[in-house]
C-alpha cells in the first residue's frame, strides 16, 4: 500500500519528540514496559489512564518479549521490530520473543499514518526505528539503574551485554533477575541511542525469530484458531459484483446434519455450521435467487473497450513539465504505445478467514489483521459497540500483499455480521469462524486494478528525449473509503501515478495525466501498488527510446539519472554485478537469449533488476537469472532483505507470466490455482541480491522488489527477440 | 468405524462423519492437528500434503471412504524421521519461511523426497517439489535448503 509514501522516507519525521514512557510491575511478571508517542503520550502526561500494553516485557524467566504492533505476513517484520529493541537492550538473541500486540491506535498507531494502527506500504520498519530502539534503551537503563542499587554502586560502571548485566568488581545478573526491581525503578526520559558504529545487531543477519514454528506445523493462523463452542462459516457470494439477495430458503439445507444457522449478510447469506466441511456442504446446496436488476455485468473486453475510449480524451493532470505536446510533435523519432494490465487476484496462500465472538459489551475477533483501527471501527458500527470495545488477537497471516488491508473491511465486515445475525437470534458469546474457499477467496473481487495506458515520446537529432506523455486509465483505489483523505489530492488518487508522476528520468517536456473510471469491481492495493503498472510502462517505454536511439539501455538511463544518485546506485550496482559488459553466454540451438534491465523507485526504496531470460524454439520464455541491487538505507537484517527481494521477484514473475482475472458478463472467470497460476518452483529463476551499503534511515523492503521484475523481463525478451510485450500477462506466441 | 494410526494413534473415527470428509477436515475440525494447510481444496497447492502409508497425498482430496482401514497416516505433527530433522533443519539455517503457511507441505514434500533419493539434482527437486505452492516466492530458499539437508545427511 502507498498511501504514506510521503511520509515512509523520513523515518523520525513523524515521530513525536513527545515520548512518555511508563513502566508496570505486575506482579512476578517482571518489567512490563510501555512507551507511548504522539496523542498517548499526552494523554499519559496529563494523568489519564493508559492502556498498560507494552512494547517490551522482560520476563522473571529471562526471556524479553517484543510487542510488534504491525503484521507478520512474510515480510519479517517479527524479527525486525525485535531486532531494534534488542540491539538498545543489548539482549541476547536467543532470549528474544515477538508477540503481536494489541489493537490501540492510542499505544501502538503506525507513525507514518498519524493516528491509525496498520501496517502497509513498507513502513513497519521505517515508522518503528527509532520507536522499538527507544524502547529497548529505555529498558535498558532501568535494568541498569536496579543493578546499581542493589550492587550500591555507579550506574555509569555498569555494562550490558548479550543480556548479561555486569560490573567490573564481577557482580553479574540476567535480565531475569533484574527484571522485578527494573520495574520499580523511575523510566527515564531522553534516552541516548546508539551511535552505528556500536550496533551488534543492526545490520547483520540474524535468524527469524518465526522460522521454527513455520517449519514444524505449530504456528498459529486464523485458520487454525479452536475457541469451545466454536461454529464454522462459509458464505454464499453472488456471482456478479453487488447483486443483492432476492430470497433465499433456508429449509434447502435443513436436512444437512450439522448446519446450525442461515444468516443473510450484508454480501450474501452465510451457512453456520459445526465444521467447515459441514458449512461448506450446506453453503453449496443453498438456494439463493438473485435481484436480476442487481450486479455488475459487463466483460473485462467492455471495460478495457471504455478505458481506450477514455484514452483518447485528456485527464486529470497529474504533472506537466514544459510543453510535452509541441515537444512531440517537433521532435525527431516517435515512439507511441499502449500498455494493457489486467485485473490480478492477491491469491494469497490462506484464503481470507475470521474468527469473531461477539457479547454483550465486546467483541473479540481473531485475525491476522492488518488494518487495525479502520477494522476496529467498521466492526464497531455491524454490532452496535465502540471502536474500543472491539478487541483484536493478533495472529500469522498466510500471506496478504494487500488483501487484508481491506478499505472497506470487507471480510472482517462479513464475519462481525455473522455474530450480530447470531445475537439477533439471542446467541451470544459463539464465537464463529468464517471461511473463505479458494473459490471464494478469488472471485471476491479487491483485485488490483486493470489498467490501459497510452505513452507518446520523441528523440531529437541528437537522439536526447525531449517529450515523454503519458497518460493513465484505470481504476481508483481509494476514492470514496475511509483512506481516501491520505490518498487523494485535487482528485488524484496518488496510488493510480506513483512511479509515474515522480518519473526520475531529466526530461524537459514531461506530461502525465489520469482517468479514473468508476467500475463496478472491487479494487484493492496489490504489494507495490501503482508501481505494478507503472513500473512496467515507464520502464519498457524507455528501454525501447534506448533501442531506437541505438544506445546502451543502462548507459542511456544513467545519463538521464544524473539527479538520481540512488537510481543509479542501484542500475549501476546491478548492471556491474550481472557482468552486463560481458555478452551474455549463447543458449543451445534454435534458442534466443536476451538480457534486459529496469530501475524503479517505490515506498523509498530504489530496486534495479537484470533478468536473463531464454526463449526456446516453441517461443517458451524461461527466465533463468535476475540480478538484483536494492537501496533501503541502512539493511537492518540484510537476510530478511535479500528474502524479500527473492520473494518479491517471484511474485512479480507470477504476475508477468500467468495473472489474469477475467470477466465474462460481470462472472470473474478464474477460480482456483488452475485456472489463475501462479509461481511454482521450476519457473523461479536463480536470483542474486546485492545490497547498497547506506546509514540512510531505513526504508522498506515487502514491496519494492516488485516493479521492476516484468519491465527487466521483457526488457530481456525485447533484447532476445526484438519483440515489445505491452500487454501483460506475456504473450509470446 | 474406521480406524487408522495418526502419528502413532490409534484413532477411531466415529461413524457419523461422512465418508466424504476430506482427510483434512478430519484432520483439522476434528484431530486438531492443525499443522495441516487448507489452501484450494482441489490438490493444487500442496499445503495439505499429509503421508499415508509413507506415500505423500493431497488430504483435501482424499475422502474418509478412500482411506483403507488401519492406514498408517503420518501428518507434520508426526514428522520425526532423519531426513525430517535434516530438512526441518536446513529450514532454519537458510531462514526458508516468509509467511510460513504452505511450509508444512513444503517440509513434508521435501522429507518425502530425501527418503526415496539421498542427492537430488535441481531437476529431481523441481519434479518433487512443483506441486506445492508458495506464494511468498521462497522458492530459491527450498532449493537451497533441500541440497542442504541432503549434504548433511551425508
Amino acid at each position: 500500500m502507498n498511501f504514506l509514501t510521503k511520509n515512509s522516507h523520513a523515518a523520525d519525521a513523524g515521530i513525536s519528540r513527545r515520548v512518555f514512557l511508563k513502566a508496570t510491575a505486575a506482579a512476578g511478571a517482571g518489567l512490563t514496559l510501555a512507551v507511548y508517542t504522539g496523542r498517548a503520550a499526552a494523554q499519559a502526561a496529563a494523568g489519564a489512564v493508559v492502556d498498560p500494553n507494552a512494547f517490551v516485557r522482560i520476563g522473571t524467566d529471562n526471556t524479553v518479549t517484543v510487542l510488534v504492533k504491525h503484521l507478520e505476513m512474510g515480510q519479517g517484520t517479527y524479527t525486525g521490530l525485535p531486532t531494534l529493541v534488542a540491539e538498545e537492550l543489548d539482549a541476547s538473541w536467543s532470549q528474544v520473543r515477538a508477540d503481536g500486540a494489541a489493537a490501540d491506535a492510542n499505544v501502538y498507531n503506525n507513525l507514518a499514518w498519524g493516528p491509525a494502527q496498520g501496517t502497509g506500504g513498507s513502513t513497519a520498519m521505517a515508522n518503528s526505528f527509532i520507536q522499538y530502539r527507544t524502547a529497548g534503551a529505555t529498558a535498558r537503563a532501568m535494568l541498569v539503574g536496579a543493578a546499581a542499587v542493589q550492587w550500591k554502586v555507579d550506574a555509569a560502571s555498569i555494562t550490558v551485554k548479550d543480556g548479561v548485566v555486569s560490573h567490573p568488581s564481577g557482580k553479574k545478573a540476567t535480565f531475569g533477575q533484574l527484571a522485578s526491581a527494573a520495574a520499580r525503578q523511575p523510566v527515564p526520559a531522553g534516552v541516548k541511542l546508539k551511535s552505528p558504529a556500536d550496533f551488534v545487531y543492526i545490520g547483520k543477519r540474524f535468524a527469524r525469530t518465526d522460522t521454527k514454528a513455520k517449519s514444524n506445523g505449530t504456528a498459529t493462523f486464523t485458520q487454525d484458531v479452536k475457541l469451545p463452542g466454536m461454529l464454522t462459516a462459509v458464505v454464499r457470494h453472488p456471482d456478479r459484483f453487488g447483486a443483492k439477495v432476492a430470497s433465499f430458503d433456508a429449509k434447502s439445507v435443513s436436512t444437512i446434519p450439522g448446519v446450525r444457522y442461515v444468516i443473510e449478510v450484508p454480501n450474501g447469506v452465510a451457512v453456520v455450521a459445526t465444521n467447515f466441511w459441514t458449512a461448506k456442504k450446506g453453503r453449496d446446496a443453498l438456494k439463493v435467487e438473485w435481484d436480476p436488476a442487481s450486479g455488475f455485468k459487463a466483460s473485462t473486453s467492455e471495460i478495457f473497450d471504455e478505458f481506450r475510449r477514455l484514452a483518447k480524451t485528456p485527464g486529470k493532470v497529474v504533472r506537466n513539465d514544459g510543453d510535452a505536446a509541441k515537444a512531440l510533435v517537433a521532435g525527431g523519432k516517435r515512439v507511441d504505445a499502449e500498455f494493457v494490465f489486467p485485473y490480478l487476484a492477491h491469491a494469497a496462500m490462506e484464503p481470507l478467514n475470521c474468527v469473531v465472538k461477539l457479547s454483550a459489551d465486546r467483541c473479540e475477533i481473531w485475525n491476522g489483521e492488518q488494518f487495525q483501527t479502520a477494522d476496529q471501527y467498521a466492526v464497531a458500527g455491524v454490532v452496535g459497540l465502540k471502536p474500543e470495545q472491539v478487541f483484536i488477537h493478533q495472529l500469522f497471516a498466510g500471506g496478504s500483499f494487500g488483501r487484508r488491508a481491506s478499505s472497506t473491511s470487507d471480510y472482517v465486515v462479513e464475519a462481525a455480521a455473522i455474530a450480530k445475525g447470531l445475537a439477533t437470534a439471542g446467541k451470544l458469546d459463539i464465537p464463529v469462524k468464517l471461511v473463505w474457499t479458494r473459490e471464494d477467496d478469488m472471485t471476491g473481487g479487491y483485485y488490483r486494478p486493470a489498467y490501459l495506458h497510452t505513452m507518446s515520446a520523441a528523440l531529437d537529432a541528437g537522439n536526447n528525449v525531449v517529450a515523454w506523455q503519458h497518460r493513465i486509465v484505470g481504476q481508483s483505489i481509494t476514492e470514496g473509503t475511509p483512506v481516501a483523505s491520505m490518498t487523494m489530492q485535487n482528485g488524484i488518487d496518488g496510488t493510480s501515478v506513483e512511479g509515474a508522476a515522480n518519473l526520475p528520468y531529466a526530461i524537459a517536456n514531461l506530461a502525465v495525466d489520469l482517468h479514473s473510471p468508476s467500475v463496478g469491481v472491487p479494487v484493492l492495493w496489490w504489494r507495490s501498488v501503482g508501481s505494478t503498472h507503472n513500473a512496467y510502462a515507464t520502464e519498457v517505454m524507455i528501454d525501447e527510446l534506448a533501442a531506437v536511439a541505438g544506445k546502451d539501455p543502462v548507459a542511456f538511463r544513467t545519463a538521464l539519472l544524473s539527479k538520481s544518485p540512488r537510481h543509479r546506485g542501484v542500475l549501476e550496482l546491478a548492471a556491474q554485478k550481472a557482468g552486463w559488459s560481458t555478452p551474455l553466454a549463447a543458449g543451445n540451438a534454435g534458442e534466443k537469449r536476451g538480457r534486459g534491465v529496469a530501475v524503479h523507485e517505490s515506498f523509498g526504496t530504489c530496486v534495479a533488476e537484470v533478468a536473463e531470460v531464454t526463449i526456446d524454439k516453441d517461443d517458451k520464455l524461461r527466465v533463468d537469472r535476475v540480478v538484483c541491487a536494492v537501496d533501503c538505507g541502512l539493511a537492518v537484517n540484510p537476510d530478511v532483505v535479500r528474502a524479500q527481494m527473492e520473494g518479491g521477484i517471484g511474485f512479480a514473475l507470477a504476475a508477468a507470466l500467468h495473472g489474469e482475472i477475467t470477466l465474462e458478463k460481470g462472472v470473474v472467470q478464474q477460480t482456483n490455482y488452475h485456472q489463475y497460476q501462479v509461481l511454482r518452483i521450476n519457473e523461479m529463476p536463480v536470483v542474486e541480491v546485492h545490497i547498497v551499503p547506506s546509514t540512510a534511515a531505513p526504508t522498506g523492503v515487502g514491496e519494492p522488489g516488485v516493479p521492476p521484475l516484468a519491465p527487466a523481463v521483457a526488457n530481456a525478451i525485447a533484447a532476445a527477440t526484438g519483440k515489445r510485450l505491452r500487454k501483460l500477462p506475456f504473450r509470446l506466441a | 468405524m474406521p480406524t487408522f494410526f495418526i502419528n502413532k494413534d490409534r484413532v477411531d473415527i466415529s461413524k457419523d462423519v461422512p465418508g466424504d470428509t476430506p482427510l483434512l477436515w478430519i484432520l483439522r475440525d476434528d484431530l486438531n492437528l492443525t499443522g495441516t494447510k487448507y489452501g484450494c481444496g482441489m490438490a493444487l497447492c500442496g499445503a495439505c500434503t499429509v503421508y499415508i502409508e509413507g506415500q505423500p497425498v493431497r488430504s483435501c482430496q482424499t475422502p474418509l471412504s478412500s482411506i483403507k482401514q488401519g492406514s498408517d497416516i503420518t501428518t507434520i505433527e508426526g514428522l520425526k524421521s532423519r531426513e525430517a530433522q535434516a530438512v526441518q533443519a536446513a529450514w532454519s539455517r537458510l531462514d526458508v519461511p516468509q509467511c510460513g503457511y504452505c511450509q508444512s507441505g513444503q517440509v513434508m514434500s521435501a522429507t518425502a523426497l530425501l527418503a526415496r533419493n539421498k542427492r537430488p539434482t535441481d531437476a529431481d527437486i523441481d519434479a518433487a517439489m512443483g506441486g506445492n505452492i508458495c506464494r511468498c516466492a521462497t522458492y530459491v530458499r527450498i532449493r537451497a535448503a533441500i541440497h542442504d539437508a541432503a549434504k548433511s545427511l551425508g
